[in-house]
């Protein structure tokens, strides 16, 4: 589903990621593992298009990220890719509904009402489709982080640390939730954590080194 | 949920700013559009009422006066003229017309003009009731005459010296109405009409002492003797080509003053210009307020939304996306203000024309749109862009993975 090769990424002088190579099949669930530093988000983003690593060679969903640039690679980026970030971060000017909209819309998708409302549905938050995000508790923002994450179908969903901050049984809801809405989506989900709970509820496991940085 | 609704999300979010934003602009746009009205309908009005009128012709004196007090019955006149000097004018080949007017009295505020039926004609005025006046002392009123004073046919009234209300009266020679015109929008609505003889006869009727001023001007005259005198004359060429030399040909070889009202409308315009302009001048200062008070709420915006716009990006929006959020704010608030302000300023026309008569024919070109109006909303759009670009270019250049970082 994806293959990394070679791939370095480094701020100026400083060599902050190195990954030899990373293979990963359809459907396939992932810990990126590494203590904190170790370079997880940055290899996300780079997973995600939105970084472009300094030397390497990146292909997710049979397309060479190489050779994507601009707006054409934010549209590959809206169709093949779901992102939950650390923050979950909903957009606060609309409510819940209109945040997985805006996931359809800005992913130059139309909007599917029936999808949504059984996303909604699946990770329980259906009765609060028109609260606003700032109205939510912790746990329900996540579960529509996830959901906005997988609404489009992507081929990957990459989530950052997401059981941090959560006591071990919300770690566990929100970790199942992920696993189950990417198998649904038929995804290949690359969760990055440092946290010890998530790794043996993921079958596979990539591990960046401790200390990679280092002065080319 | 695309780039437009979000940015009206937005909006929505922040209401006291986002009103404040749309009052500065709809009050801007409102002043500038009024003005506009405004001097659309001085300039309609003074051109209707001089056309058809090429010279003035009347006592030595400003010429601005002259035009001032003949077509536009706002002044008093310089003086008067002999009779004979309408015979004079009608005789010259390159007159095609000459209607004498005998000026000085008022009733209510409105002039009471000595002269004959052509000018009513001229005007294209046509009687709603009654008849033209026959024999000295009748009076026909104009349409706005006889809507302020309530006078109706066979009523009697007298006139008062000068153009103001409450100068000295003939109270011994009362005027009787005989016919009402119906309104044609010109400055005859606004004329009490009777023969040239009726002038005469009030004031043969009536010599108090040489009263102040420009009141009375033909009261002096008829005191000096039995030769009959005019206030002034308005003329019509046969031709184009009489404007090259007769105007010149008059002032140079007569006592009197030739003066053209378009000339003279034009000075008007000029001197009614600079006012206009320092009211649009501060409409525009408060458009351009508008889109400073916009330009520092969306960077104040920028701050809080950096995460959002970060999110949005990785949800697949491009750069050219996630800066339409913050400049279709911005337009469509612009805008927003502008259109208020168009409506505000078509609701004030339409109540200045329901309170004030005067104001009536403003509050007929409400609610309708005009060209030069158009481009006043895209002179707001245009400011909305201006507000938004900085911060829109902020948007277009951020660092996606290194916000997400930050967060």
């Amino acid at each position: 589903m994806f293959e990394l090769t070679g791939v370095e990424h480094r701020y100026g002088a400083t060599r902050v990621l190195a990954v030899a190579s990373w293979r990963a099949q359809g459907g396939e669930q992932w810990l990126l593992g590494g203590p904190s530093g170790s370079g997880k988000s940055t290899l996300l983003h780079i997973l995600a298009g939105l970084t472009t690593p300094t030397v390497g060679r990146v292909v997710v969903a049979g397309q060479d990220l190489a050779a994507l640039a601009g707006a054409a690679r934010d549209r590959w980026r809206g169709r093949c890719v779901g992102l939950v970030p650390q923050k979950l971060h909903l957009v606060g000017a609309v409510n819940v509904a209109d945040n997985l909209r805006l996931a359809c819309t800005m992913a130059g998708r139309p909007v599917d009402e029936a999808r949504i409302r059984s996303l909604l549905e699946a990770v329980h938050v259906a009765d609060l489709a028109h609260r606003w995000p700032r109205e939510l508790s912790q746990g329900q923002a996540q579960r529509v982080a996830i959901a906005r994450a997988v609404v489009n179908r992507p081929a990957l969903v990459l989530a950052d640390e997401p059981t941090a901050n959560l006591d071990d049984a919300h770690a566990a809801v929100a970790l199942e939730l992920l696993r189950t809405q990417a198998l649904e989506a038929g995804a290949t989900l690359v969760v990055a954590s440092h946290d010890a709970r998530v790794k043996p509820l993921l079958p596979h496991t990539y591990m960046l080194p401790a200390r990679v940085a280092e002065a080319a | 949920m695309g780039p437009t609704r979000l940015a009206l999300a937005y909006a929505r979010r922040r209401p006291l700013a986002t009103l404040l934003v749309i009052l500065l602009a709809a009050v801007g746009t409102a002043m500038v559009v009024l003005t506009l009205a405004v001097s659309r309908e001085i300039e309609t009005r003074l051109t209707r009422d001089s056309e058809g009128i090429d010279l003035v012709v009347g006592a030595k004196g400003s010429p601005l006066q002259l035009v001032l007090a003949g077509v536009f019955h706002l002044d008093v006149p310089p003086g008067n003229i002999p009779l004979a000097a309408v015979d004079e004018l009608r005789a010259n080949p390159m007159i095609a017309q000459a209607i004498p007017l005998a000026l000085g009295d008022s009733f209510r505020g409105f002039r009471i003009v000595g002269t004959e039926a052509t000018l009513v004609e001229h005007y294209g005025g046509r009687l709603a009731q009654g008849a033209m006046w026959s024999a000295s002392m009748e009076a026909v009123l104009g349409s706005e005459v006889a809507r302020a004073t309530g006078l109706r046919i066979g009523a009697q009234f007298t006139g008062s010296h000068g153009l103001a209300e409450g100068g000295g009266g003939h109270g011994d020679a009362p005027y009787r109405v005989v016919g009402v015109v119906a309104p044609t929008g010109t400055v005859l609505d606004r004329m009490v009409l009777t023969s040239i003889e009726s002038v005469w006869d009030v004031h043969d009727a009536h010599h108090p002492p040489d009263t102040q001023g420009e009141a009375h001007d033909h009261d002096k005259a008829k005191a000096a003797g039995p030769a009959r005198e005019v206030t002034m004359v308005l003329v019509r060429y046969v031709g184009p080509l009489a404007a090259a030399s007769l105007p010149r040909a008059i002032n140079s070889s007569t006592n009197y003053v030739a003066a053209s009202p378009a000339y003279e409308t034009a000075r008007l315009l000029t001197v009614f210009g600079v006012g206009l302009d320092l009211l649009r001048a501060f409409a525009l200062l408060l458009i351009v307020a508008s889109a400073a008070m916009l330009f520092v709420a969306l960077a104040q915006a920028l701050d809080e939304r950096r995460y959002d716009l970060a999110i949005l990006r990785a949800l697949g929006a491009s750069r050219g996306q996630v800066a339409w959020v913050l400049l279709s704010e911005s337009v469509t608030l612009a805008l927003a203000g502008a259109a208020l302000g168009w409506a505000l300023a078509q609701v004030t026309l339409s109540l200045a024309g329901a309170w004030f008569p005067a104001a009536a024919p403003l509050a007929e070109t409400a609610w309708t749109l005009r060209g030069s109006e158009l481009w006043i909303a895209a002179g707001a759009a245009g400011a909305g862009v201006l507000a938004a670009l900085w911060p829109a270019w902020q948007a277009y250049r951020l660092d996606v993975a290194a916000t997400l970082a930050d967060a």
